[in-house]
């Protein structure tokens, strides 16, 4: 009697399930959009551990963004002092520590907004170097990786305008720098810094309109090139460790690619175990080292910000040091710092013509000849050393004799690695031509 | 393959920059020695003995206006034991610690208005702070009479000298020598710094401990998870290769 109740009660459910998906589907391509993006999405099946980072870089947007939404329900972007009293710190900086201190879990929540921002960056740039290993931004991907440099963009404007908020030293002369590269541009650099900074210094205008930026203009563009990013890669499907494209062999009945797999169990099953290995980390750095040795929170930022005394070191947050070393080590033409900051925002841009750069018979590393293996490790050295060199001030090393005009040494290590960083990109046509490249297989290994 | 591993082994290096780094500070002044702060975060003895010497000494001219009284309680005092013997200009239990002095007088008198404490000690590092307080040095050169070894040409006066006396700083060899032994001996004025220290690094973070308490029960729950979803991703891929 109890099992047939039951088991007629379990049908009843089913039956208004099946009928309210039903009354959607004639409404809204609830089903189809599930088969087409999840479980008839049909993925390579040899995905390794590089293919954890565009799950995980999801879920970073997610935390971001939730975090974020409780964060501004108690920031307050106001640069003017507290209480009204000049040499108070600022209604910003007092909002943050009231967050951190006063608000139910809001230390939580702001460590892991301020953890995320990094973690953000870590996650993208392993995505970003699995993209490259495997030449996934090949033909016929072109476009998902110019999706993915649009977010990169996005993503790094997002870090910038967001840290200025907390209104720190850092923030505040952080801010002030990078705001003045503007005003190297020849002609209009003056009149441009100021209509950024919406007056002649960083101030509350600028708080509040980076704050603006931060919490709606690029979330919104974000979202938007993700959304892209994805529709785009649905389109042509994942690339593989291999570099073969699975839809060259199809089951001949059912039309699926022999070596893919739905999404929907089998990835999102797989990404959970990196979703919680990536939590531990995460929550590792949240509960026991916030501030990552000054690398995810700069001590210097719990100074208020105070445009009257300059910090001795201005260095930015790890994740825009290589570019910010390629901007000290380009020399200045006259008085001109301009091609310090042309150099600067190419080294970021660069990366986006890769797909037109690479000349490869094969896609994947496994595949390549030693040459293009050369020029991958020379580059990423470069881009770790200068990264590392984008934290220390320029001077850390000392200098060199009078031989080298007394060249501070930290400059010159940067100004080569700048060299070798470019080259990797500007002779990639050449030496992917050149390379003594190993046979591909038919199939997906392993 | 050679070139593989080596690759391998700089991306971890990449992954683990942060972690191997931690040396860095980013108030560091160079070339000063730094003593070692005594921070004990469960000594509620010197932490109270800590937080008595900040809202006697410190509190006249330093505001620690993130700083709440009640958070007092974490360390062990109640709500009572705080009102009668750390309240003493009619403020509130739930009240921040703000200081009566005015900042514009303050910047006539000293050159500069003291800064807030509140978070000194993540900006500058304990060490900093212990090393700062154990190094004020007569110099008849400067407006008050005292430089730092630590901060040259610093604005503060040594407000604790008559606990621990007059030092003087001999420039070449960098060494500091007590030249008038103050109301306390060498040893009760380290300790009573370090207690100093103590506090004022609890008071940069109260919730400190209890995050860190936290932390490893979302590590024990992570930990948890990562066994079930390992075992589901196991079970669902059987078929798979």
């Amino acid at each position: 009697m109890a099992n047939k109740s039951t088991a007629e009660k379990k049908s009843v459910l089913a039956d208004v399930l099946e009928g309210t998906v039903n009354w959607v589907d004639e409404r809204f391509p609830l089903t189809s959009n599930v088969k087409a993006h999840l479980t008839e999405y049909y993925a390579p099946k040899n995905f390794n551990f590089w293919y954890f980072f565009g799950s995980l870089a999801m879920l970073v947007l997610v935390i971001q963004i939730v975090t974020g939404i409780f964060l501004t329900m108690h920031y307050k972007p106001d640069a003017s002092p507290l209480d009204g009293i000049l040499g108070n710190p600022s209604v910003a900086f007092a909002s943050v520590e009231y967050i951190m201190r006063d608000v139910p879990w809001g230390y939580v929540i702001r460590y892991m907004h301020s953890t995320g921002a990094s973690m953000f960056f870590v996650v993208i740039y392993l995505h970003m170097f699995r993209g490259i290993i495997y030449s996934s931004y090949r033909n016929p991907r072109e476009l998902i990786w110019l999706f993915g440099m649009g977010i990169f963009l996005a993503l790094m404007g997002e870090a910038f305008f967001g840290y200025l908020l907390p209104w720190g030293q850092m923030s505040y002369w952080g801010a002030q720098v990078i705001t003045s590269l503007f005003g190297t541009v020849p002609l209009i650099g003056p009149d441009l810094m100021e209509w950024l900074r919406g007056d002649y210094l960083v101030g509350d205008a600028t708080l509040n309109r980076f704050f603006a930026f931060h919490v709606i203009a690029l979330p919104l563009v974000l979202l938007g090139l993700v959304t892209a990013h994805l529709i785009a890669l649905h389109e042509v499907g994942s690339n593989n460790p291999d570099g073969v494209e699975i839809k060259k062999t199809k089951d001949k009945k059912t039309g699926i690619p022999l070596d893919g797999i739905p999404f929907h169990p089998y990835y999102t099953v797989k990404d959970m175990v990196g979703v919680v290995v990536f939590l531990i980390v995460f929550s590792a750095i949240i509960f026991f080292a916030p501030e990552v040795g000054g690398y995810f929170l700069e001590a210097n930022n719990f100074v208020p910000a105070n445009p009257l005394v300059t910090p001795s070191h201005i260095a930015p947050t790890w994740y825009f040091t290589p570019y910010y070393s390629i901007l000290r080590a380009v020399p200045p033409i006259g008085v001109s710092q301009f091609p310090g900051v042309v150099a600067m925002g190419l080294s970021v841009v660069v990366f986006a013509f890769l797909p037109w750069l690479d000349r490869g018979a094969v896609k994947s590393i496994r595949y390549r000849g030693t040459l293009y293996k050369k020029w991958l490790f020379a580059f990423v050295v470069s881009f770790l050393v200068l990264g590392y060199l984008g934290t220390v001030p320029a001077d850390k090393f000392g200098q060199f004799g009078s031989w080298l005009g007394k060249a501070d040494i930290a400059t010159v290590i940067a100004r080569v690695f700048t060299v070798v960083y470019f080259a990797f990109f500007l002779l990639m046509p050449w030496y992917t031509k050149r390379d003594k490249t190993l046979p591909v297989p038919e199939r997906v290994t392993g | 393959m050679k070139i593989k591993n080596i690759m391998k082994k700089s991306l971890l290096a990449l992954i683990l920059m942060p972690s191997l780094l931690l040396t860095q500070l980013a108030v560091a002044n160079e070339g000063v020695h730094l003593d070692q702060a005594p921070i004990d975060a469960s000594n509620h003895d010197s932490l109270q003995r800590g937080a008595r010497t900040f809202i006697n000494s410190c509190l006249n001219c330093h505001s620690a206006s993130f700083m709440r009284y009640n958070r007092l309680q974490e360390i062990g005092l109640t709500e009572k034991q705080i009102k009668d013997n750390l309240l003493f200009a009619g403020e509130k239990v739930g009240d921040t610690m703000k200081v009566a002095m005015n900042k514009k007088e303050a910047k006539a008198w000293l050159g500069v208005a003291p800064p807030d404490l509140s978070v000194e000690v993540r900006a500058r590092g304990a060490d900093w702070v212990y090393t700062y307080m154990r190094s004020f040095y007569r110099d008849d050169t400067r407006p008050t009479g005292w430089n730092n070894v630590v901060y040259d040409k610093v604005a503060m006066p040594h407000v604790l000298y008559e606990l621990q006396g007059e030092q003087s700083f001999n420039h070449e060899t960098h060494e500091l020598t007590l030249t008038k032994p103050g109301k306390l001996s060498v040893e009760e004025y380290n300790t009573l710094i370090g207690d100093l220290t103590n506090y004022m690094a609890f008071m940069a973070e109260p919730g400190k401990q209890q995050r860190n308490h936290l932390g490893w029960f979302v590590l024990l729950f992570l930990g948890v998870l990562l066994v079930l979803t390992y075992k589901l991703k196991k079970a669902y891929w059987k078929d798979i290769h």
